[in-house]
């Protein structure tokens, strides 16, 4: 990589990002597009470890968004781009199109209205659909449905792939990837609120400073992206606008033999709670049953509950009886960052050249990329000077972890180059040797067994490392002896520079 | 992506664990011609490779050994014998009813073998199957995946543990923490004795000191990073209390390896899980067979061994063209069973391996009195001189089955 012009000059960034999720990467990626120097900080050792790594993994239309608002443009704005992004860098997508189903009167009455908010979203391809058509393409459907809406596009995505797609990108093009820096502090220069005429804050030396559990980054820009922590951080820079209050939603993830039983997405009616439970394929060859929704005060908490179990539980009883007589793979639960605001709060602050990013509660995954534009945008009409490259890298191609393209275990000629492709370690997931020898060095690569989970599916199948759990352990540690898949130095680790400024 | 090559051997045996590798040996030393093994670990043997105690080999091979011994014996029989066994081989899926599809470093290939024995063996059902909820930390095992990482990668597991299932099982993950110096501290079983035979009991409650809570579940799993305890309930009285622990072992609650039987099409038994089978151990696909604790999840390694010898005459008689299963009867399990293996009974077949049926039993009865019924008519009632105890397989001699009509409906077994 030749990125020199990207280097922080003097130790400071031109925009320090913070939050290492999809939309904070996405940001880092797009604005190291052009010729400014980019950190992106993330306070766990991984990047994509936060909401970005448990949520159903839809990439949305957005036909059901509220229209008007900034969320309804950027998701659908969004689909295309990350479509798009997808085909190029290779994330796993599969374009099953999505069912919403009926159940009672009410919610049959309701449909006309969905059919109508999808079109006012500029999206018309929605049609609505009697009991006989649904059951056509869902036959293994709970007894019940009335009618149905189609939603042809609605699609599934790998989340995992897509962070560490971003987060690649970002870094083969110039940003420096700090982990394991937890902003815990900031000083704008000249008092927080400072505010001047010139538009690049404080009359000092318009330099931001982060103090992170790492020592402290440098930049005149500062992106807050910190996902569930944003309003913490948005705090420390002065400000007093929203709460984030951590919406749990808990998930199953059944046996991949369940899969034949359901094809398409199967949405529920939409209530002013959230998207509802819905049955998808996933993009692993499994079937999710989720999520749950729970405004909880902890926003660690990512366990799951006998609450939510039982909830679910009940709900696919109704939704598919044939899935619940089959075997439970993985259950999780996530965190949607839900606000005391009905949209995107996406504001910057010219004066403190801070800008914030909150509230992308249940859409980020898809809307990411399309954030990072909007971002852009709002950035340099705050004064942030971006001038595109004309020497961009092209983006990263990605290892498939998906089912519906050949893995590598099925690709005859790749194991007689490298018979490295032709040991499977996991069996119920299929991941061989070699992917685990790629991973461990990666460009961002695997350091913790959840790590290497995202980037491989290792141990994430039905028999939960029964197996292979012990073999994937040795293996990784064989490829980073230092602490199992450990750190590695550059290029992600922390760079000498910001060591000689503090 | 080009075709992948093919191979045609007479006999693909799936799996080289106790059952496939005594098919192997015995079908390669009665003139199968190719008979290839494919496994899909380092080395064949299945679990007693990772077994590392004492109690292997003692129907099969009239001996006592610990559980790697008797894999590489069992290897080595196989091997001398003039089996083909690929290790680092796994059968991935089906390119067609007969044609195998197989990774190794080797290549990717296909394999149509004249005959093929599926011996895939069983699992552990880890927390996530059994729906345990609450956090999900480092240290939660089974006992199969703390027996690799003990035996066979030397790591360390935590200092103390709680051992969740009262199964024979449990009691080997009791003695491997014991070794990996790691405290069995709680042992919680939801029947309300704990299981498997008695000496073994008596043994762990005294020489392994493993304190035993029966009638209890685990309801919650604590802790973030590294386990810290996990909540446990009393079923009768419902009070719940903390365990202290940054090791859980989650054991027995076994469930067959039954992919590619059912990726293949094959009928699966609703009780097992496992493949439908005869007393000759054919599936509901002519020209494959099944062996090991596929079938009944689980036994001992020496009756899975067992009916991989069984399996082989069946096998050659396939082989030969010789092979005509007459229509047959099924054999269900009636509460407090929950179920037979094999399900179906032939007329003109052998009496299964061992001549004994195996059943799974849901209920502790210390002189089962054992029923046969078919078409309401009491066939047989005998009372067993050994105990009916959940958590391990209950066996009772076939010749029960004696005056079962081959053109009846179906024979039920019941107790009392
Ligand atoms: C159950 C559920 C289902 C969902 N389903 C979908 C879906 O189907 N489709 C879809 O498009 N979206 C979905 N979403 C929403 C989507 O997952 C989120 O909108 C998206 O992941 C948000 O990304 P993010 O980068 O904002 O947040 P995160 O991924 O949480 O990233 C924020 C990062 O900031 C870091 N951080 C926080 N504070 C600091 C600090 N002080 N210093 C340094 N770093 C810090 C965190 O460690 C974290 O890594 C779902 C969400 C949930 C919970
Ligand atoms: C902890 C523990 C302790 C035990 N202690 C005892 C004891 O003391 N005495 C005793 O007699 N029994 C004991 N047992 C039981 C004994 O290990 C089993 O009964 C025996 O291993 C069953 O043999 P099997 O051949 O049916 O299956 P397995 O031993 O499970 O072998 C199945 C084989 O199939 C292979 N395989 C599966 N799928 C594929 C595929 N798709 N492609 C290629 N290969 C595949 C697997 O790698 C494995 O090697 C114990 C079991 C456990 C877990």
């Amino acid at each position: 990589m030749t990125a020199t012009p990207h280097r922080p000059h003097d130790g400071v960034f031109d925009v320090a990002v913070i939050g290492g999720g999809i939309v904070g990467a996405a940001i880092a990626r797009e604005l190291s597009g052009h010729d400014v120097s980019v950190a992106l900080l993330e306070a766990r050792d991984d990047v994509g470890d936060g909401t970005s790594k448990a949520n159903t993994a839809i990439l949305h239309t957005g036909f059901d968004a509220k229209p008007g608002t900034l969320e309804s443009r950027l998701v659908a704005r969004g689909y295309h781009l990350l479509s798009a992004y997808a085909e190029e860098t290779g994330i796993p997508v599969e374009h099953t199109g999505a069912v919403l189903v009926a159940w009672n009167d009410e919610e049959l009455a309701a449909l006309p209205a969905l059919k109508e908010k999808a079109e006012a979203n500029g999206y018309a391809h929605c049609r609505i659909v009697g009991a006989d058509e649904v059951y056509g393409v869902l036959p293994h459907l709970g007894e019940g449905a009335l009618g149905g809406l189609t939603v042809p596009d609605e699609s599934i995505i790998c989340t995992w792939t897509t962070n560490l797609a971003l987060a690649t990108d970002a870094q083969r093009r110039g940003t420096t990837v700090l982990l394991r820096h937890a902003v815990t502090g900031v000083d704008t220069g000249d008092g927080v609120g400072a505010d001047t005429a010139d538009g690049y804050g404080g009359g000092g030396d318009g330099v931001t400073t982060l103090h992170t559990s790492a020592g402290d980054v440098r930049a005149r820009w500062v992106v807050n992206a910190a996902g569930l922590g944003a309003d913490h951080l948005d705090r420390l820079f002065g400000h007093d606008r929203f709460t984030v209050t951590p919406r749990r939603g808990e998930l199953f993830v059944f046996d991949k033999l369940t899969r034949p039983l359901v094809d398409k997405i199967v949405l529920p009616v939409p209530t002013s709670r959230g998207k509802g439970v819905l049955i998808s394929p996933t993009i692993y060859g499994n079937v999710m049953l989720g999520p749950t929704a729970e405004d909880l005060t902890d926003r660690t908490d990512t366990g799951t509950s006998e609450d939510g179990f039982d909830f679910l539980l009940t709900k696919g009883e109704r939704l598919m009886p044939r899935l619940l007589a089959e075997e439970v793979t993985a259950s999780y639960a996530g965190l949607r960052a839900a606000i005391d605001h009905p949209d995107y709060l996406i504001e910057a602050d010219p004066a403190q050249r801070y800008l914030l990013v909150g509230g992308i509660r249940s859409t980020g995954l898809t809307a990411g990329i399309a954030i990072a534009e909007h971002v852009r945008t709002l950035l340099e009409e705050a004064g942030l000077k971006l001038r595109p490259r004309g020497d961009v890298p092209e983006p990263p191609r990605m290892p498939n972890i998906g089912e519906a393209a050949p893995r590598p275990y099925e690709d005859a000629e790749l194991i007689a180059r490298d018979p490295a492709y032709g040991t499977v370690v996991c069996f119920c997931e299929r991941v061989t040797e070699g992917e685990i020898r790629d991973a461990c060095h990666a460009p961002l690569p695997a350091r913790t067994p959840e790590g290497l989970r995202r980037r491989t599916r290792a141990m994430n199948g039905r028999c939960q490392g029964f197996y292979c759990g012990a073999a994937v352990a040795a293996l990784s540690a064989r490829h980073h002896p230092d602490d199992g898949c450990g750190s590695r130095p550059a290029p992600c680790g922390r760079p000498a520079q910001h060591k000689d400024n503090r | 992506m080009t075709q992948p090559p093919l191979i045609t051997p007479d006999v693909l045996i799936i799996g080289g664990g106790p059952a496939g590798l005594t098919a192997a040996a015995e079908l390669a030393g009665r003139g199968a011609g190719h008979v290839l093994v494919a496994d899909r670990e380092q080395d064949a043997g299945g679990i007693p490779r990772h077994s590392d105690h004492t109690g292997y080999g003692l129907r099969d091979l009239r001996r006592v050994m610990t559980g790697p011994a008797y894999a590489r014996h069992l290897v080595r029989r196989a091997t001398e014998a003039g089996a083909d066994i690929r290790t680092r081989t796994m059968v991935t899926g089906w390119a067609d009813e007969h044609t195998a599809e197989v990774t190794s470093p080797e290549g990717r290939y296909h394999v149509r073998a004249r005959a093929t024995v599926l011996a895939t063996g069983a699992r552990e059902r880890p927390r996530t199957a059994r729906r345990v909820p609450g956090d999900r930390p480092h240290g939660v095992y089974t006992t199969g995946q703390l027996q690799n990482l003990v035996h066979l990668h030397h790591q360390p597991v935590g200092k103390r543990a709680v051992i969740v299932g009262g199964e024979l099982v449990s009691w080997s993950a009791a003695v491997t923490l014991r070794e990996a110096g790691c405290t069995p501290a709680l042992m919680v079983s939801q029947y309300p004795k704990a299981e498997s035979y008695g000496a073994f009991t008596l043994a762990g409650r005294t020489v392994l000191g493993v304190p035993v809570a029966t009638r209890t579940r685990v309801t919650r799993v604590i802790g973030k990073g590294r386990c810290q305890a996990v909540e446990i309930e009393h079923l009768d009285t419902g009070l719940r209390r903390r365990v202290a622990c940054d090791t859980v072992v989650f054991t027995g609650d076994w469930i067959p390896d039954h992919e590619l039987a059912r990726s293949a099409g094959i009928t699966l038994d609703e009780g097992t899980l496992g493949p439908l089978t005869d007393t000759a151990l054919r599936t509901s696909r002519p020209g494959v067979f099944a062996a090991g604790n596929l079938l009944h999840p689980v036994d001992t390694a020496d009756v899975a061994a067992l009916d991989g010898r069984h399996v082989a005459g069946r096998v050659l008689a396939h082989l030969d063209g010789a092979d005509r299963p007459a229509p047959g009867v099924r054999l269900i399990a009636d509460a407090p069973f929950r179920w037979v293996a094999p399900q179906i009974l032939r007329p003109s077949d052998p009496a299964p391996a061992r001549g004994r049926l195996l059943l799974w039993t849901d209920e502790f009865a210390r002189f089962p009195k054992v029923t046969i019924r078919q078409d309401g008519r009491t066939v047989a009632r005998r009372t067993l001189s050994w105990p009916a105890a959940p958590g391990r397989v209950f066996r009772i001699p076939s010749t029960l089955l004696a005056g079962v009509s081959p053109t009846g409906g179906p024979v039920h077994i019941g107790l009392g």
